[in-house]
Formats: structure tokens, C-alpha cells, sequence
């Protein structure tokens, strides 16, 4: 059976469905949890968990080929949201359902050892992303070309600028052939020849690979480069819909003028 | 578009469709924080990522040893330094010089330091995977796991510095059935993978258990035949204590160890019993704790 063909009823197969999500974490407020602190709080009788609603009864489907963008403003839930979808925070209640293998390009970046050299970690991040050996070693090369950053690539990570080390993981994530390809703030730090090579390459995939997701303040960027959109706040859903008409409730709700800062490239 | 990209979208699509075939690319996530998964398809996407565990810890091993004056030599440096102390140690509280004790040292600290540096750095290899471990999704186990490679690859080379010991001080001692010393190798590692998997979910709720372990790690070498033979406590302690000693696993493990290499003696049933026991026992609780774990570890990195 192919993923890609068209159902009978003329609507393209689902790439993610996610039904009535909610994602309740329980973590810890300590710094850095000891024994130590669990004995004094025992004997105190407290407890140092605390719970966090990071998404409440979310429900929405993804068709392949859609470009889907998230907005929403900080401790929205849009990066637990892509956590969750990529399969690494586990749902509370409800399910998530994705067809096809993701490649996730999220917040934090992917830093692996930064004693190892700009290829090492390309090999290392291949593999993470499920890739075998033979297949990652047919891409290195490939992919670290297409850094562009010269002989930096065979120096450690640790020489790297915050850019340098974005272009890596930029270039892992879209090149590991993803079906569903979640990026999440990623381009904050590349520079302006960069991102425009970004973004040809993320126009590239949106159509090569089955399902795109986007996070982003740049409002701008979700416009141009999604065919939908959804909007969260405060773990809510609060709209879906076309790119346009969400950015602009998102805009009205916050009360942010179309100013050339809101709507930067991510 | 131009042709060389026509013919890397029909590769890309020829290889996908391959992929579709082979691995699971249906997905479901539902709510089993402290639960178990699946554990078939768990293991199953484990020994399917291996190349990923491996690479870490190569790419671990060589970070390690590349900004340092003797780099990999440290390896042996290591250890030989640490039998060399012992030695000296024993030396003086025994007031007598035995060589042939010393190769049973160097023996057994080798072996006990694979278990030992699988522990301790397996403990750790959770909390200090940070990023890697919140931006990717995969078989967590992989991570305590590749600790142990890494310790194993670092016992190897230890294994030919023992031969020349032996050679010089044991020289009688070569016969076949030191090929079963094997058998009590591979109970170790197991046990060693175990006890890596559990402690390192067990560092996640508390990070002082890596303060500890360096301590309840050389408490319990101090307890193991390492720097005392089998043979040296049988007549000097009474029933219930020499019972307490054989419990523990590292008797059987380098207890059997030792004995094939060193001496004529066939290690008792007991001790192949146990070695197997204690590793498979270590393994099934251990693994089952992390995996019951693991996908709360997201939360709790942050």
C-alpha cells in the first residue's frame, strides 16, 4: 500500500492525526534533584513536584502535503506540541497518530559532542535520526558541503559560532530524508545568506516530504512558506486555518501592529 | 529541474519506498509515562539503532583521549598504575612478596574496573546527554548502553597487558579451559548493563547517586576476590559470613574469572550458577526500570 496515493474519497491520506492531546507534566522546581533535597523535604513533608498543563485536549488532523504552521506566544505549548508529535514527551491523555518518520530540527538545537569535529556530528546525528551507517556515510559528505563551512567542518564544535553550529544542525535535519520534517525556531542564528539558502531548501522539502511543521515568531515566514496554520495559547487551540487569517486573529489578540519586527524571517 | 536532481528524487523515492517496507514507519503515541511499551518492537528498534550506540561511544572514547599527552596509551596507563598501588598496598599489610599474587591482581582489577567504569559512567551518560535526549526520539536504553561499550573497549586493551604478566609469572598455568573464563566475562557485562540501566534512570530523580557510586564502587572491589583470593578467607571465617561473601555477585563473576585463568582449579557449580543469575536478574530489573521510565526523562532533564 503507498502512504501517498489518494484515498477513494478524493482527500489525501493523513499524515498526523492528534486526538484530544493533553500533555500534563509533573517536574521537579529543584535545580538540580538530590537525595539529599528528597530527605529534607520528606522530613518537612513537602512535595517538589509540580504540575505543568502544557497542552490542554488538543484535537486536530494533518493531511500529507501540508505545510503547517504554529504561532503562538512563548509557553504557548508549541514546542511540547512538537515534543510530543516527534514521539519524545509522552501524551497524558489522548494519542498521536504519524505516519512516516520524522526529522526534527526543535529548539534547543541538536548539540551533540562539541569535542568532535562538524562531520563527526553530522555522522552522529544521521544515525540518531534512525538512519543506518551506509546510509549516513552516503550523506556526510553531501551534507557537509552543504554547510559551506570550509575547512571548519574537520575542527571541533566547540570553535564553532552559535551560526556555525546552526548550519550543522540545519543541515542534518533536512537531509535525513524525512517524511515528516518539525522545525522549531531553528534559523534564529543563521545569517542572512544562510536562511535564504534555508528556506529554499525547506520549499524543497514542503513539497518533497509528506507533512511539514514550523514554529515560529516569525510570522512572516509562516505566511510565505505554509499553506495552513494553527494558532495555541496557554495550551489551548485557539484557531486553525489558512497562514493569513491566523496571523492576523494572533496579531489582533496581541495587539501587535504589523510592525517589519513581528513579521521578520524566522 | 535539471536531471542530477530527477535522479536523486527517484533515488530518494525508490529508497523510501524500501524503507516503508522494512521498518515501521506507523507511528501511535499514547499515554504510558511510567508504563512499559511495546517490548518487542522496543528491542527490536534498539538493535536496529546500534550503529547509533556504538558511534556515541566512539565518538566518546576518542574526545576523551585526544587533548591528553599519552592520549590513548592512558588506556593501560590507567589501570597498571592502579595494580601497581594495590600491589604496593598489599605488599605492605601482608609483609610479603608474592609475584604470582600480583598477576591475580592486575586480573581481577581489570575485570572489576569494566564493571566498575560501566556504573559510574553509566550513571551519568543520561544526565549529561542534555540536548540529544530532549531533541531526538529513540530507544533510550541505547545511551546507558553505549557506557558499557565504551568501558569494554577500554578493558580490551588491558586484556594483552595481562598476558605479558602472565606469561612471566604464571607460566605454567596455560590450558584450554581458560577459554571458559569467557563465559563469566560475558556474565559481567551483562551484570554490567544492568546495574548501568538502572542507576542511570536512578541519577535522573537523584543526582547525588553519581556522588555516591565512586564509594560504593570501591567498597565493593574491597569485598570482591581482587585483592584477596578465594582461598584466603574459606578457613578464617565461620559458615554465615563466608555465606554473606558468595552473595555477592562479583565473587561468582570474578571469582570464576580468576580461577579458570590462574589455577588448576575448576570454579564450583555454585559459581556458574550464580554469575548467570545475578546478570540475567541485574539485566531484566534494570532494563525493565529504565524502559518503565524513560520517557519521563524529557521532562525531567529541562
Amino acid at each position: 500500500m503507498s502512504l501517498l496515493s489518494v484515498l477513494s474519497n478524493g482527500e489525501l491520506p493523513l499524515a498526523v492525526k492528534v486526538n484530544d492531546l493533553s500533555i500534563t507534566y509533573r517536574t521537579t522546581f529543584e535545580r538540580k534533584p538530590t537525595l539529599k533535597q528528597a530527605l529534607i523535604r520528606f522530613g518537612r513533608g513537602q512535595r517538589a513536584v509540580r504540575e505543568v498543563e502544557a497542552i490542554k485536549n488538543i484535537s486536530f488532523d494533518v493531511r500529507t502535503g501540508t505545510a503547517m504552521g504554529i504561532i503562538g506566544s512563548n509557553g504557548a505549548g508549541k514546542s511540547t506540541l512538537m515534543r510530543a508529535m516527534a514521539g519524545i514527551l509522552p501524551p497524558t491523555s489522548g494519542s498521536i497518530e504519524v505516519w512516516g518518520r520524522a526529522s526534527t530540527l526543535l529548539a534547543l538545537g541538536v548539540g551533540f559532542n562539541k569535542n568532535l569535529s562538524g562531520r563527526e556530528n553530522i555522522v552522529l546525528g544521521g544515525l540518531a535520526a534512525g538512519l543506518s551507517r551506509r546510509e549516513v556515510e552516503e550523506r556526510a559528505d553531501e551534507v557537509a558541503e552543504w554547510t559551506e563551512l570550509g575547512d571548519f567542518i574537520d575542527m571541533p564544535m566547540r570553535t564553532y559560532s552559535s551560526g556555525m553550529s546552526a548550519r550543522v544542525e540545519f543541515s542534518v535535519a533536512v537531509h535525513m530524508k524525512p517524511d515528516i520534517l518539525m522545525i522549531d525556531e531553528a534559523l534564529s542564528t543563521g545569517d542572512a545568506q544562510f536562511r535564504e539558502k534555508a528556506n529554499a531548501k525547506m520549499a524543497e522539502l514542503r513539497d518533497s516530504a509528506r507533512a511539514m511543521f514550523l514554529v515560529s515568531h516569525g510570522l512572516g515566514s509562516i505566511k510565505q512558506m505554509c499553506n495552513e496554520a494553527i494558532w495555541l495559547d496557554k495550551g489551548k487551540l485557539m484557531m486553525r486555518g489558512k497562514p493569513g487569517e491566523v496571523v492576523n486573529a494572533y496579531m489582533k489578540f496581541v495587539k501587535v501592529k504589523k510592525s517589519a519586527a513581528a513579521m521578520e524571517d524566522i | 529541474m535539471t536531471a542530477p536532481s530527477d535522479a536523486r528524487e527517484k533515488r530518494a523515492r525508490v529508497s523510501r519506498a524500501r524503507q516503508a517496507e522494512f521498518e515501521p514507519v506507523y507511528h501511535f503515541y499514547g499515554p504510558h509515562r511510567a508504563g512499559l511499551p511495546p517490548l518487542i518492537p522496543y528491542f527490536r528498534e534498539l538493535w536496529r539503532r546500534r550503529a547509533f550506540a556504538a558511534e556515541m561511544s566512539r565518538a566518546d572514547m576518542r574526545s576523551a583521549n585526544t587533548s591528553t599527552f599519552f592520549g590513548q596509551l592512558w588506556l593501560i596507563l590507567n589501570p597498571l598504575l592502579l595494580a601497581a598501588v594495590y600491589y604496593v598496598l598489599v605488599t605492605i599489610i601482608r609483609r610479603e612478596n608474592d609475584p604470582a599474587f600480583f598477576a591475580h591482581l592486575t586480573l581481577g582489577i581489570f575485570a572489576f574496573q569494566l564493571v566498575g567504569t560501566s556504573v559510574t559512567s553509566g550513571a551519568k551518560s543520561v544526565t549529561s546527554s542534555g540536548k540529544l535526549l530532549l531533541n531526538t526520539p529513540f530507544p533510550r536504553l541505547l545511551i546507558p548502553l553505549s557506557a558499557v561499550r565504551t568501558a569494554f573497549f577500554r578493558f580490551l586493551p588491558t586484556v594483552p597487558v595481562y598476558f605479558v604478566f602472565h606469561a612471566i609469572f604464571l607460566t605454567h598455568v596455560w590450558s584450554p579451559k581458560m577459554l571458559l573464563s569467557l563465559y563469566f566475562l560475558a556474565t559481567m557485562i551483562v551484570f554490567a548493563m544492568g546495574l548501568a540501566a538502572f542507576f542511570a534512570a536512578l541519577q535522573v530523580y537523584f543526582r547525588d547517586t553519581s556522588s555516591f557510586l565512586p564509594f560504593f564502587v570501591r567498597i565493593w572491589m574491597y569485598l570482591s576476590p581482587i585483592l584477596w583470593a578465594p582461598e584466603h578467607i574459606l578457613g578464617r571465617f565461620s559458615g554465615p559470613i563466608i555465606t554473606l561473601i558468595q552473595l555477592n555477585p562479583m565473587y561468582s563473576m570474578i571469582g570464576g574469572y580468576t580461577e579458570l585463568l590462574q589455577s588448576d582449579a575448576f570454579p564450583t557449580p555454585y559459581m556458574w550458577i550464580s554469575a548467570a543469575v545475578w546478570a540475567l536478574a541485574a539485566a531484566v530489573i534494570g532494563f525493565l526500570y529504565f524502559i518503565s521510565r524513560e520517557r519521563e526523562f524529557a521532562v525531567r532533564l529541562v
